[in-house]
Parts: structure tokens; sequence; C-alpha cells
């Protein structure tokens, strides 16, 4: 073997914007010398089409790779679409979650009382900012199992026949555990994942939309959800 | 072979003292003395491995000298030159963490009065243990690090499945049930070491997971009564993650920082991401500066979020843990930590714990004490160097909460003894009024106690303090419980009040603990009580004036707990007894606990042990002392001896005091011993001659009969001295070869040597008795080292002789070198006699003549460097005590002079020595026919 290729790009965290330089070195370890016809650089940049019929989705990550006679290394670097202009406004969000405020349920009477009220400081979202907030369980009959956020994005693709539209699961986050204390406000925040998010996007075509929905497992067997869009964005 | 007859040189012993003494030269201030303390300040002016440019200056005080230890080295001591060559990078490091502490001295506060985790940490695993079955449940088998390598780009719940796909796949047990508690730690202790292995074969990403895994386990609480053990082994682990963390801030670092708290921060649960994220808290700083403290508050708030009281609280003291070494000076999130506790404190009384509680069949009473050390610790972090209103403050919302005892025993834990001291009344109030269910209020008098026993309440609250906390302590029925309590305030009792207070509280713990034996369980606790009452009264006599001490010692029936307990107090007793007593008291009891140590020597004593016991016994009966009365004094021997008759080491002692008494009674008398002054020190002779026998040492007792024989002489008992020798003449033939010294065998000739050099110092001054022959004991002793059993190849034999000659030497003399007062020696009774001084020849002859074969028996090659050194010791003596005007004898000291440099082994600078202090000699009058004897001498040249 004894022959090595590695590309050391010049940023560390390997992101960079729309219309600047990428640059760094090829660094090429051998113990003798080596015949070569040449060593070239190949960038390629994948926007994953997957062509199921119902998902695209939209990778902001690119990937180069170099090849010089049978060796190859690649590296995986990312690009930031461009900061959007225009001001950031911040959108509070207060909400109070009782059996009553609740729709899609089946028998009303057997659900236990409770009254869930919390609120998230904005559904504007800066995509390198947590989402943040706080709930408060002013009151459950019965114990709570488990609060989590979930993060959904949903992809909207116009076609011939119309549209289709699919909604994933991309991060699911715990916050609280257990029967919580009464009255007393648990955070809510959460990390925007780097490679399975992106600003809001909205074209003719294609629409990329994020929501947030809070879920409330009760005991014994009860999930409540609360749904919230997002609109993210990059400054 | 011709007999060469001996002639002593005749001495002059006060010139020869007053030609060798060094003449007295007065000293001023300031001049140089060798013997003067000597400091020497060494200035480098270059360290470094350059070894040929070191140079270095050192000055004293006496500008003369040069300290001799520090010339010796070359420059740079070798310590120094390692580390000066040692490589530069470890060098920086070294700097760069000594740099780190000193910043951190600087802005923190946390010293060595911040009482550590890892004190808590073992006290911890051993109070909560359960012997009820555990599991541990792991998606990733420890030893398969299959799934390792997995993106983390997949959503988490792909991921997880995936996971399990792979483990169904395989087989693996993913729940490991039945667990014993041994288990469980081993298979932990496993996991651990699989993260050290994954971290150091660069699979960081399996570390991590390890991680996660086991951090989840501290959201099981299932066996409740484990889970603060269970807590101290999974941050074990965390603590082990957490020096994985990059030290040093660089881009790359950073990157990777970053890139964990991604991955952190997508962790679907939230204890594992609260305690993985809790555990690199340091990594923040390199992320921003204001990283650490922003991420403090949003962690506690974190905690919230946690429903189960028990894991929350371990969870806060976590963190307190963490903030605490990571940033002490962010007060405000312990203080977050603490009020947060106190909002969710109800809950311990809600009904989800309380269903739980149902479930595992576990009672309040035992559920409550599992909270303790988390609480302390938050309660510790949080009231380390805080200020007074603070405190204040802590204790007034505690007060607010309903059923605050698990409150209040944190707070008397925590807080400074002080600052509970003070408020002693104010707590003993609150004590009063907690609800008895919950949590025993034993244990909080027991806190209250020990915050007394380190700081002292106001003088006029003291009383009412131990009545009140007595008053509760004495009801309590459990034995077990009451003596944890009582242990404690005893040391408060001691300190503040008198042998009366004492006494009672002596009384009620007997009272207490001797029904149904319960003392049998709770000896370590009746040992620390016995500790603290020596502990503060220094003074025996009023120690044992105690009515109840004797009783309560007669608690501790079991024998090496009793034994224990008596070597304290004869320990306490050494170090505190300042004066010597005779105090009957103190003697009759201090004699109790000594026999009680002796009686415990048995076959199977270890000798360390023996020691022991033996130096505190000694250490007893060197301070008793009856005055004058010595009378009293030798029967207290007597009576020891009899009582300690086990331990030699004592009886030793028990000699060298009798010994001892005799010369104080021969110092009173001023030498002239009357007849009942002779009849008492007859009788301490007596006591010696009779106790020597019993020892096992061969040496011990042939050093004895030497020392008993002289203060013997010195008394005037010439007939008891004279068999002091005689039994140790014939004690001689028994010396074995070998004996043991330390645990190891050694040859004894040295010993001997020295044992019978010494003698002869002391024969030469005892009188010969009239009834027997001249110089009766010098010959039995020569005629005991004819008999013994020498080593084949040695000349100790020989050295001996060459001895015996020198002490022959000196009792020719006219007068003695020394004498003892009032006893006339062998030069008074005899007077130069020439009857005396034939005899005195003729053993010289015989003993010459014995030394002479022994030095031809050497001319073999192997022996030859022997004979040389032993022929140049021979002519030594006879120039020393021989009269050389004889020609015989000089020309005996010229064929030796000759015999030691035949074959070239003597060492030429000695020679050379040897015959300039023959040639100076020959200076002094009545030596000059040495002159002649010089010229005979020839020096060999080495060729």
């Amino acid at each position: 073997m004894g022959t090595a290729l590695d590309i050391k790009i010049k940023r560390a965290n390997k992101v960079y914007h729309a219309g600047e330089v990428l640059s760094g070195v090829v660094v090429i370890s051998s113990k003798d010398s080596v015949q070569h016809q040449g060593v070239s650089l190949t960038m390629e940049g994948t926007v994953n089409l997957q062509l199921s019929a119902k998902s695209y989705t939209l990778r902001c990550d690119m990937k180069r790779s170099l090849l010089a006679k049978d060796l190859t290394k690649t590296c995986e670097f990312i690009v930031h679409s461009a900061p959007q202009k225009g001001k950031f406004t911040p959108s509070p969000v207060d909400f109070t979650i009782t059996p009553e405020t609740l729709q899609n349920v089946k028998e009303r009477a057997l659900l236990p009382k409770f009254l869930l009220r919390g609120h998230l400081n904005s559904t504007n979202c800066v995509i390198t900012q947590p989402l943040t907030g706080e709930l408060v369980v002013e009151s459950s009959e019965a114990a709570i199992r488990s609060v989590e956020l979930q993060l959904v994005r949903v992809e909207t693709c116009g076609c011939a026949e119309g549209y289709a539209r699919d909604a994933t699961e991309i991060q699911n986050i715990q916050i609280a555990d257990g029967d919580v204390c009464r009255g007393l406000s648990v955070p809510i925040y959460m990390v925007f994942p780097r490679l399975f998010t992106c600003p809001t996007l909205e074209t003719t075509n294609f629409k990329v939309e994020f929501e947030v929905n809070i879920v409330v497992l009760l005991h014994p067997d009860h999930l409540i959800t609360e749904n919230f869009p997002l609109k993210l964005c990059r400054i | 072979m011709a007999v060469f007859p001996w002639h002593s040189r005749n001495r002059n012993y006060k010139a020869e003292f007053a030609s060798c003494r060094l003449e007295a030269v007065p000293l001023e201030f300031g001049d140089y003395h060798p013997l003067k303390p000597i400091t020497v300040t060494e200035s480098k002016t270059k360290k470094v491995n350059r070894k040929g440019s070191t140079s270095s200056t050192s000055s004293s005080s006496s500008s003369s000298v040069v300290d001799p230890l520090s010339s010796v080295l070359d420059g740079t001591d070798p310590l120094s030159m390692f580390a000066a060559t040692a490589d530069p990078a470890a060098l920086a490091a070294a700097m760069d963490s000594s740099r780190r502490k000193r910043d951190r001295d600087d802005n923190s506060v946390v010293g060595s009065d911040f009482e550590p985790w890892t004190n808590k940490r073992g006290e911890i695993l051993a109070r909560y243990t359960t012997t009820e079955k555990l599991s541990i449940n792991l998606f990733m088998g420890s030893e398969k690090g299959k799934a390792g390598t997995a993106t983390l780009a997949m959503s988490e719940k792909v991921r997880t499945r995936l996971e399990e796909l792979d483990d169904f796949e395989e087989g693996s047990q993913k729940e490991l049930l039945n667990l014993t508690q041994q288990d469980y730690v081993n298979r932990i202790e496993e996991l651990n070491q699989s993260l050290k292995d994954a971290w150091a074969s660069d699979q960081k990403v399996k570390a991590l997971k390890i991680v996660i895994q086991c951090s989840k386990l501290l959201s099981d609480t299932s066996v409740i009564q484990f889970y603060p053990s269970k807590f101290v082994l999974i941050t074990d682990i965390l603590d082990t993650f957490d020096h994985f963390s990059p030290e040093n801030a660089n881009d790359t670092a950073k990157e990777t920082c970053l890139n964990w708290f991604f991955k952190i921060a997508s962790i679907r649960e939230l204890i594992p991401r609260f305690y993985v994220e809790a555990s690199i808290l340091k990594c923040n700083k390199f992320l921003s500066k204001t990283g650490i403290s922003e991420c403090l508050p949003r962690l506690t708030c974190m905690i919230r979020g946690i429903g189960d009281p028990l894991v929350s609280v371990y969870a806060r003291a976590y963190l307190c843990r963490v903030g605490m070494e990571v940033a002490p000076h962010l007060k405000e999130t312990l203080n977050k930590n603490f009020f947060d506790f106190l909002l969710t404190f109800k809950q311990i009384h809600g009904d989800t714990v309380q269903n739980q509680l149902v479930v595992q069949g576990v009672e309040l009473p035992s559920y409550l004490p599992l909270y303790p050390p988390a609480m302390d610790w938050i309660f510790q972090c949080i009231s380390y160097h805080a200020p007074e209103a603070l405190l204040t403050e802590m204790m007034e919302r505690c007060k607010k909460l309903g059923n605050n005892a698990l409150l209040l025993n944190s707070v008397m834990s925590a807080f400074r003894a002080e600052f509970i001291a003070t408020r002693s009344m104010d707590f003993i109030g609150m004590i009063k009024e907690c609800d008895e269910s919950g949590f025993p209020k034993h244990l909080l008098f027991r806190s209250l106690g020990l915050n007394l026993a380190l700081a002292d309440p106001p003088e006029s609250d003291r009383l009412q303090i131990l009545n009140e906390a007595w008053k509760v302590i004495t009801k309590l029925k459990n034995p077990q419980d009451y003596i944890n309590c009582a242990e404690v305030w005893v040391e408060y009792t001691c300190k503040h009040f008198t042998k009366r207070e004492v006494n009672t509280v002596l009384a009620d713990v007997i009272k207490h603990m001797t029904p149904d034996r319960a003392f049998e369980d709770s000896y370590p606790q009746l040992q620390l009580i016995i500790k603290k009452v020596i502990a503060h009264f220094h003074d025996f006599s009023v120690l044992f004036s105690v009515e109840k001490f004797l009783p309560f010692l007669d608690m501790f029936q079991k024998e090496s707990v009793r034994v224990e307990v008596c070597k304290c107090i004869m320990d306490a007793f050494i170090k505190h007894q300042q004066e010597p007593t005779k105090d009957p008291v103190i003697l009759n009891a201090l004699l109790h606990v000594c026999k009680t140590m002796h009686d415990s020597v048995n076959a199977l004593t270890l000798e360390d042990e023996k020691r022991m016991l033996s130096y505190l016994i000694n250490g007893f009966i060197k301070m008793v002392s009856f005055g004058r009365d010595f009378e009293q004094q030798l029967s207290f021997y007597v009576e020891s001896r009899s009582m300690f008759c086990n331990l030699e080491p004592v009886l030793v002692q028990l000699i060298h005091s009798v010994n001892r008494l005799a010369m104080e009674t021969r110092k009173v008398m001023k030498g002239n011993h009357s007849r009942k002054t002779a009849a008492f020190v007859r009788a301490c002779v007596a006591y010696c001659f009779i106790t020597i026998p019993s020892l096992a040492g061969i040496f011990t007792r042939l050093n004895l009969y030497l020392h008993s024989g002289q203060v013997a002489l010195a008394n005037q008992c010439l007939s008891q001295a004279d068999a002091f020798f005689k039994a140790a003449i014939s004690l001689v033939p028994e010396v074995p070869k070998m004996i043991n010294i330390d645990g190891k065998m050694r040859p004894s000739e040295s010993f001997l040597l020295e044992f019978l050099c010494n003698f002869f110092s002391t024969l030469l001054i005892v009188p010969d008795h009239p009834e027997h022959g001249v110089l009766f004991l010098v010959r039995e002793l020569l005629n005991v080292i004819q008999d013994y059993t020498w080593e084949d190849n040695s000349d100790e034999k020989i050295r001996i002789y060459t001895c015996v000659l020198h002490l022959l030497s000196a009792m020719s003399q006219e007068t003695y070198l020394y004498h003892i007062d009032k006893v006339d020696s062998n030069d008074s009774l005899y007077g130069g006699d020439s009857k005396f001084l034939a005899e005195n020849n003729k053993l010289c002859e015989t003993v010459m003549a014995q030394i002479l074969e022994h030095l031809k028996t050497l001319a073999k090659d192997e022996a030859l460097k022997r004979q040389s050194s032993l022929g140049l010791s021979f002519f030594n003596s006879i120039l020393a005590h021989g009269d050389l005007r004889n020609n015989k004898l000089n020309q005996l000291s010229v064929n030796l002079w000759h015999l030691a440099q035949r074959h070239g082994c003597a060492d030429t600078r000695t020679m050379v020595k040897t015959l300039e202090y023959i040639k100076k000699q020959s200076k002094q009058p009545d030596m000059t026919h040495l002159t002649e004897l010089a010229l005979r001498l020839p020096l060999q040249t080495r060729t």
C-alpha cells in the first residue's frame, strides 16, 4: 500500500456559502516515488432527488471526489444557501391544551381532565438557533408518562395529477419523562438538526415546510398532540 | 616453636591522656567552626542540559567552606538534570497545567476545605445495597461493537430499529435479567472498560453510544433502594467519558465539540440527553466564552422535565458536582437547583411515588433515606463559602415546607457547623415539630450532634441543648438507633461539661446497651465513645474517677475489641501523662488494662502485635514512680513481673528499671550504703538475677548479666557481681552460630565479639575472689572461648585473643585506667605483686602462642590476605601494649612486620602511616628505643 491520499479543506467546519472559493490541499503521503497520470479534482453536487413517487428530498450537502489512478478519496462539505435578506421578526405563540381544545377525539368523555399551558418564543425560527419555549402542566388527573417534541418536515410537490404531500418525522426529543411536577414550567428546547433542515422553501412546483408537534403521553394510554407550523430561515 | 615471653609496657595513663587531648581554642562569635550549621544558598545561572556550561555557585555562612554535600555533585544534581533533559513538550504541558491550576485558583473558590465527591462515593456504595435481582437493558451488547459505526445521520428512530434488527439476527440478549448486585457492578465495570477501549481504538461514536446507553440506566427506578449506588457507578462512567474531552481549543477541537453537541441534542430520551450533555459541560468553553454560563441554567431547567423526584434530585446532584468542578463561581445555578428542588419537594409524598413504593414493597422510612446523599451534596455545594444571609434564607424556605425532616437533615449535614451550632436551640425546636412518620428523628439528632462536635453553641444554651437532646435520645428503643445517636453526642458532652455529666451519659449508655447483650452489635460505636472520652480527659486521675468508666470497659467482652480499647487508653496515657504518678486509682486501673493486653498474648500472636503491646506496657511502667519510697517501687516491679511474664521486652524493661532503682539508691546514699539500703540493693540485684534466666534472647541475657553485674559491683555487692559474671561466662557456649535478627538469620560471631570486648573492659576492675585463684574469671572465660566452636574460616577467635592480651596488659599496670568508687580492684589488692604479674604474663604467653599458631595455619594461598592483616593487627597490639625494649618481643614485632608485607597483601599507605607513628612515638621520652626499631622495619615497594 504505502500511498495514501488525503484532502484537507481549509475550514474546519466544512461549511461554505454560495459564491465562496473552496480551498485546501491534497496530501499524498508515500514511502517512495509514485507514478501518476495526473491528479484531478472532481466536484459533484448531489441534490438527492429520490424518484420515488412521493418524496423529494433536498439535501444541502455535496460531494467532491478526487481520482488519482486507483486511489480515491472523497470528502464531504456543506453548502449553506445564502442568508436571506429581510428582517427577522419573532412571532410568539401561547397555547392552552385541555380535553376541550382537542380535535379528532372519538369519545371525549373518556378523556381524563388536564390543563396544559405554554408558549413558544417564536414560530419564526433562525435555523441555527434552537426552538425555545415553556410548558406548564397546571393539572392532570392522569399521571403523565412523557412529553415530546416532534419535528416534522412536510414536502409538497406539484405534478400533473395535482400535488403530492409527504410528512416525515426528522427528530423526536423528549422534554419531560415521568409524572412532572404540576405548576412548574418545563423548558421547550430543541436544536434543529443540521443535515435534515433547511430554510422553509416555497416555489410553484414544490414546498419544503416544517412543523413541530408537542406530544403528551398520559397514563394509561392517551396521546395528545398539538401542532405548530414553523417557518425556518437563515440569517 | 619458640615461646615468646610477654612484657607489658608501663603506662602513664594521665600523661597519655594529657598528650592526646586536643588543645582548647577559644572561639569568637562568627568564627569558623566545622560543626556550625551551614546554610547553603545555591544559585544556578544555567540549568539546561548543556552539561559543560553548568555553573553553580555556593556560598555559605562561613565563606571559607563549601558545603561538602553539594560540592560532591558536579554542578547540577542528577534530579534537576533529569528534569532539564526531559522532553520539552512534557515540560510545557507541566507548565501549562500549573498555570491552569493557578488560573483556577484565582477565579474559583473551591479549596481543600470542600469535601470532594470521591469521599462520598465509597460511603454510598457501601450503604445502599440490595439483595434483589437487577437487570440491565442495553440495546447494544457490551462486547459487540457491530452497530458502532452506524452513521448518526440517520434519524434516531430508524437507527434504533436497525439495531434492534441486528441484535435480533445475532440472537444477542439485550436485556440482562436476574443479576445480583455484584454481577451488576461487574457489568458496569465491563462497560467502563469497553468505553475506554472504544475510545482508544478511535471508535468515538461507539464510545458515545455506550455513554448514552449507560445514562439510560439512570431512568430505571426498579429496585429503588439500589438507585444511589447505581448513580455512583454510572457517573463514574461519565467521568471516564469526560476525561476524553479535548484539552486545547483549536478549530478542530471546536468542530468536534460542535458535532458532539449536535449529536447529543438529538438524543431522544431526556435523562441520557441530560447526563451526557452535563458530562461534557466543560467543552462548552470551546464554543464560546459564555458557553458554560449559558448552558448550566438551561440544564438546570431541563431537570424540571424529570418526573421522578429521586431521579431528578440525583440529576441535580450530578449537575451541581459538574458545575462545582467546571465553574465554581456560577453560584446562581446551584441556588436555582436548590429552589427548584424545593418546588418539587411535595412530589415525594405524591400519588405517583406512593404507588411506586407499593409496587416495590418499600416503606417510606426506608425510601426517604435514599435522598440524603444527593441532597447533602447539593446543600454542601451551595453552602460552601455562602454568605450567612443565603443560608438563613434557605433555612427559612425549608422551614415553610411541611414534613421537612429530610430537608432539615440535609441542612444540618451540609451547612457550616458554626452556622448550625449558633442556632442549635432553633433546630431542636424544629426537630421536635417534625412529623415522626417519614424520616426518623434520631437521625436528625445525630446530624445535630455531629455539628456540635465541630462547633460550639452559645455558652448560655449549652446545658439546655444537652438536656433537650438527651431527653429524646434516652427514649430511643432500638439499641442501634440509640447508640448511633449517643455516640455522636458524647463528644459534645465531653467538650463542654465535667466528669459528672460524662458519667451520667456513660451510665445511660450502659443501661441501654446491656440488655440482651446489645453491645455485641455496637462495638465500633462503643469504641468511638471511649476514644472521645479519653481524647478529652488527659488527666487520668480524673478519668478513672468517672465511676462508670471501668464498668463501661466491661462491655467490651470480645477479646480483640477489648484489647484494641486497652491499647487506645494506654496510647493516650503515654501521650498525655506528663509527670510520673503513684496515684493508686490510676495504677489499679491501668494495671488492669495492661493485664488485659498482656493476657491476650498467645502462641498465635504476631511479633508486631507483641512489640506494640510491650511498648505500651513499658510506657506505663516508666511512668510509675513512688518517689523516695523505693521499697514500694520494687514491690511494684515484682508485681509487674508476675503480671507481664509473657512479654520479654517488658521483663527487660523491668530489669533495667530495677537496676536503675539500685543506682538511684546508691545516689541517694552518696555511695555509702547503710545496712538497710545495702539489703535493699541486694534485693534489687536478686530480682535481676532470678529474672534474667526466664528470657529467651541469648544476647539479651548476656548483656543483662553484664549490665546487672556492673550495677552489683557499683553497689559493692561483690559476690553477687561474681555470680552475674559467672552466669554470663557459662552462657557463652550456648550462643548459636546463627541468630534471628528482625526475621533474618545472621551469623552471631560479630555480636559475640562485641559482647566479649565489653565484658573484658568490665573484668579489668573486678577484684579476684579471695578463695579462687588469680584471675579466675578471665581464665574461665578463656577456657570457654577455647572450647567454643568457631566458624572454620574466621579469625574472630584470634581477634578476641588479641583483646585478651590488651586486657592482661592493662591488668599488669600499677594503677588501672579506671575504677569503681569504693571497690578495690586487683591493682590495689595485689599492689603489683610479682607473683600476680608472673601469672599474668604466663597467661599472655599462652594467648600469644595461640595467636602465632593461628598465623601459621594461614600460610596458604587463599588465606594470605587474612594472615597479613592479622599479623599487622598483632604487630599494632605489641606496639601499643608491649615493652619493645625486650629483645624477643622486639624481634617478634619485626618478624610480624615482614609477615604482613611478605606476599604483597599489605596496604602500603597503612604501613607508611604505621611507620610514621613509630617514628613520632620515638621522640617521646622513654620511647627512644623505637628509633632503632623503626630502622629495622623496611617498607616494601611495590614492583
